[in-house]
């Protein structure tokens, strides 16, 4: 029963991992997305 | 709704029922008890491991013969979320070794041959990584899944080519191979429901990389831009 267990847990927590890691490359590059959009529209204010 | 919302409600749903079979409908194995229950992880796992090559080789053939970065971007994205599901089937599969054979890994044919194919996944990830042209990092990826899906029928073939510690298989596998019928409708189940849950991240994937491709092309034009203004 604790090897069934055990077996579980790895494989639901390295498939939670992997989507949380996705989700967040996800946010990473949509940010970078807006960011590079603003500089394109204004592009004498790159900070703003 | 959007259609990748309601196939995420599919794979959710066949899961939730994968899950019901496996723990409760299908019956306990005499021989192993419980613990026999990894099973249905463990060949689910591997299946996706030689799903997601067909696929990233299947993409990467077609991308060297016209040249469409898009299919390059959905034979890598085969690739990684194949490597997850290779990672799952042999954590699982030690784990499942350890109360039946005694020992968590042995270099046995059918073992080796699966292990060699999670350094191929590896490989194939550090190529993309380490090559920073986007042509050559497309060109050279694709040779090395093609060449490295050679270890696919290997890994199929090695239990029956060989005397193995590893299981005779399940299908196809003579006379003495086979499962109880609910056992098989937990299997399917649980094939199903990984082979879903796998098209879902590997679109989830494709979008991703896509994005990130739109990116750096934004980041050109910039670049670009700036050396106008100079």
């Amino acid at each position: 029963m604790n090897y069934l267990f055990a077996a579980c847990a790895v494989i639901w927590f390295l498939l939670f991992a992997y989507v949380f890691t996705i989700a967040k490359r996800q946010q990473k590059i949509q940010d970078e997305l807006a960011r590079i959009q603003e500089l394109l529209d204004h592009p004498r204010n790159p900070g703003k | 709704m959007k259609l990748q919302t309601l196939f995420a409600l599919l794979t959710f749903v066949v899961m939730l029922a994968a899950l019901y079979a496996i723990f409760i409908y299908a019956p306990t194995e005499l021989t192993m008890g419980v613990v026999q229950r990894i099973f249905y992880f463990h060949v689910s796992s591997d299946w996706i491991s030689f799903l997601a090559i067909f696929f990233a080789v299947t993409y990467s053939i077609r991308f060297l013969m016209t040249g469409e970065r898009e299919l390059d971007t959905k034979a890598a994205a085969a690739f990684e979320v194949g490597f997850i599901f290779c990672t799952l089937g042999i954590v699982s599969g030690m784990i499942w070794a350890k109360p039946v054979w005694g020992i968590w890994w042995t270099w046995d044919p059918r073992l080796t041959s699966m292990f060699v194919l999670w350094l191929i996944y590896i490989g194939y990830l550090m190529l993309r990584r380490l090559l920073e042209s986007p042509e050559q990092r497309a060109r050279l990826s694709a040779v090395f899944g093609i060449l490295g899906a050679v270890d696919v029928p290997i890994i199929y073939m090695s239990n029956r080519w060989w005397r193995t510690q590893h299981p005779q298989p399940v299908m196809g596998g003579g006379e003495s191979s086979g499962l109880e019928p609910q056992m098989w409708v937990a299997f399917f189940l649980a094939l199903t429901a990984f082979t879903l849950f796998y098209l879902y991240l590997w679109k989830i994937r494709c979008n991703l990389e896509q994005t990130t491709e739109t990116v750096e092309t934004l980041q050109r034009q910039i670049e670009i831009r700036l050396k106008e203004a100079r």
